[in-house]
């Protein structure tokens, strides 16, 4: 991702000897321009983005609390996270719901990118349909769920009794820990399914149509075109699409923490909520720190590693 | 044969269609539904409840998403054109932290964040807010200023330059219009980004007149110990993503454009 970007610094010119003086000149002076439009965006940067990192380091080998002066104690915080029963629990449930959004969101969103690969009739409608729910903030979009799964005034519950699967009254995003699960999974495929299925979009648009015209003319299959062709050719999208959200399930708050409150039991409490609680209600900032240090660790290095891939692919 | 997958394309589609925007049409209809037939009883409530949204809510959060927008725009333009124009020591080193952002979750440093803003007495302010929803969209942000301020024709800069406008003149009159499409996208996507943030206010702000409205609909549902007002709070969801909506039919073109080319490349 980031070499990709990076383009060659542009060739100077060869400037005849006279007028090197004066060009030099004007390097500098250029070169002090440059750090002058850059300055806002450095101090940002460091300000807002590497001290509260290096922060965030140093607050985790401490006893931090909200309101009285921290305490060096490293490296309790993190012996302290093997020992919580929450932070275990809530970690097999983030890899548990990640596993299964990763899973099912791909399914939807590939299926959807190739429902509306070719320009046909209406196809521009689908894909803003498809793709409208993004529009929608994903905090609002946790809210219009709890309305819709609520037996209030939701209208799932009696349209599924009429149907007759169910009987009686079912509480989805409470009434049992696969229920409310599967509740966060469906709102999170309605949410994201669009904008993943347009990224991936993009990378079988970037699939020249000279190929699959050749497949055709061997007289291959559509399976055999799709896994011969489609899918080693998309590849590096594949990998972006599943970094993004192997990524954001790994970080799954809003979901939870809005539609089943991390209930029923703690069974649907993730591990961003755990860092959450640890903070602002048991008011013990340096372990909440070192849970922050331990999954930024952890997506960090699955982030290198995907890009390591994903360079030797591209390459 | 070819008839029959064209009718399997557009009857899929179509009831997948239905699927994703039944959510939207029924929370719109949902929103204006009451006791006796269809009004703007769940939107009073929201609006006058005790626990509901204020108009300070309303504020706060146009106010958040104005001075992100505003000071995204302006940070990404300086700094595009910086890296996109000009060779500086340091200049790939800050280029490369700065989309080193995307690789870090927010979610994680946002508890140092929050003690930093103390420091700096920005703790539970708009202003402290805005300053890190705006870092959040600088690596995008940046990115895209700088890919734009690229593709500008080094003829146009420098026939300008030739006539004497100075540098900033330059910026300003020259080379802002040729960005604008870039600038579109860049300022479109801080203001979806701020006006509906929920994890970064409800961790910034403490008291509940500094709450967004996001965070005051969601209260809502918190605060409620009996039973949760679902009308109102359907009430709240469509003020909340219908000027999202607007812009969305607006400006989905840029929006869809200027999103896959950063994809492809990113």
């Amino acid at each position: 991702m980031m070499t990709t970007v990076i383009t060659p610094l542009r060739e100077e010119r060869v400037e005849p000897p006279a007028a090197r003086r004066r060009g030099l000149r004007r390097q500098t002076r250029r070169a002090w321009l440059g750090v002058a439009y850059a300055s806002p965006t450095a101090v940002m940067v460091v300000l807002f983005f590497l001290v509260p990192l290096a922060l965030v380091g140093w607050m985790s080998l401490h006893r931090w609390p909200l309101l009285a002066p921290p305490t060096l104690n490293a490296p309790d915080n993190f012996t302290g996270i093997g020992d919580n029963d929450l932070v275990r629990s809530a970690t097999w449930f983030t890899i548990k719901y990640t596993v299964i959004i990763t899973v099912l969101l791909f399914t939807v969103s590939l299926g959807l990118a190739l429902l509306v690969q070719h320009r046909r009739r209406g196809v521009g409608f689908f894909r803003t349909a498809f793709f409208l729910p993004m529009a929608v903030g994903f905090a609002s979009a946790s809210l219009l769920f709890l309305g819709l799964l609520s037996d209030e005034i939701g209208p799932v519950s009696d349209l599924l009794r009429k149907v007759g699967l169910i009987d009686g009254y079912v509480s989805w995003t409470s009434g049992s820990a696969n229920s409310a699960l599967g509740s966060a999974v469906v709102l999170v495929l309605w949410r994201f399914a669009g904008f993943n299925m347009l990224i991936l979009l993009t990378g079988l648009q970037a699939i020249p149509p000279e190929i699959y015209e050749a497949a055709r003319v061997d007289g291959a299959s559509r399976w055999q075109t799709f896994r011969r062709i489609t899918l080693p050719l998309l590849r590096p999208t594949i990998a972006l699409v599943l970094t993004l959200m192997v990524t954001g399930s790994l970080l799954a708050f809003d979901q939870f923490w809005i539609l089943t409150r991390g209930g029923p039991d703690n069974s649907t409490t993730s591990l961003v909520m755990v860092i959450y609680r640890e903070a602002f209600i048991r008011l013990d900032l340096g372990s909440a720190a070192a849970i922050s240090v331990v999954l930024l660790v952890v997506l960090v290095a699955f982030n290198v590693i995907q890009l390591g891939v994903l360079r030797r692919r591209s390459n | 044969m070819l008839n029959r997958s064209r009718l399997g394309y557009s009857v899929t589609g179509a009831a997948l269609a239905i699927l994703f925007l039944f959510p939207l049409l029924w929370s719109g209809w949902a929103s204006v539904r009451t006791g006796s037939g269809f009004g703007l009883e769940n939107y009073d409530r929201l609006f006058t409840s005790d626990n509901g949204v204020s108009l300070r809510n309303v504020v706060n959060s146009v106010v958040v998403s104005g001075l992100t927008v505003a000071g995204t725009l302006l940070v990404a333009t300086f700094g595009g054109y910086a890296f996109g124009r000009f060779r500086f020591p340091g200049r790939d080193v800050l280029f490369l932290v700065t989309l080193a952002i995307l690789m870090v979750p927010y979610a994680t440093i946002l508890i140092a964040l929050y003690v930093l803003l103390g420091w700096i007495g920005l703790e539970d302010s708009l202003i402290g807010l805005s300053l890190v929803l705006i870092m959040f969209q600088l690596p995008f942000s940046i990115f895209m200023m700088r890919n734009s301020f690229e593709a500008v024709p080094r003829e146009l800069e420098e026939s300008a330059q030739m006539d004497g406008c100075a540098s900033f003149g330059t910026l300003v009159r020259i080379m802002l219009p040729a960005v604008r499409p870039g600038l579109i996208t860049v300022g479109l996507f801080a203001f979806l980004t701020s006006w509906s943030e929920f994890f970064a206010p409800l961790i910034l702000l403490n008291s509940t007149d500094k709450f967004t409205t996001t965070l005051a609909v969601v209260n809502m549902r918190t605060a409620s110990h009996g039973s949760i007002d679902y009308a109102a709070l359907e009430a709240g969801v469509v003020f909340m993503a219908v000027p999202c909506l607007i812009l969305f039919a607006f400006m989905q073109r840029s929006y869809v454009r200027g999103f896959t080319s950063g994809a492809i490349k990113g």
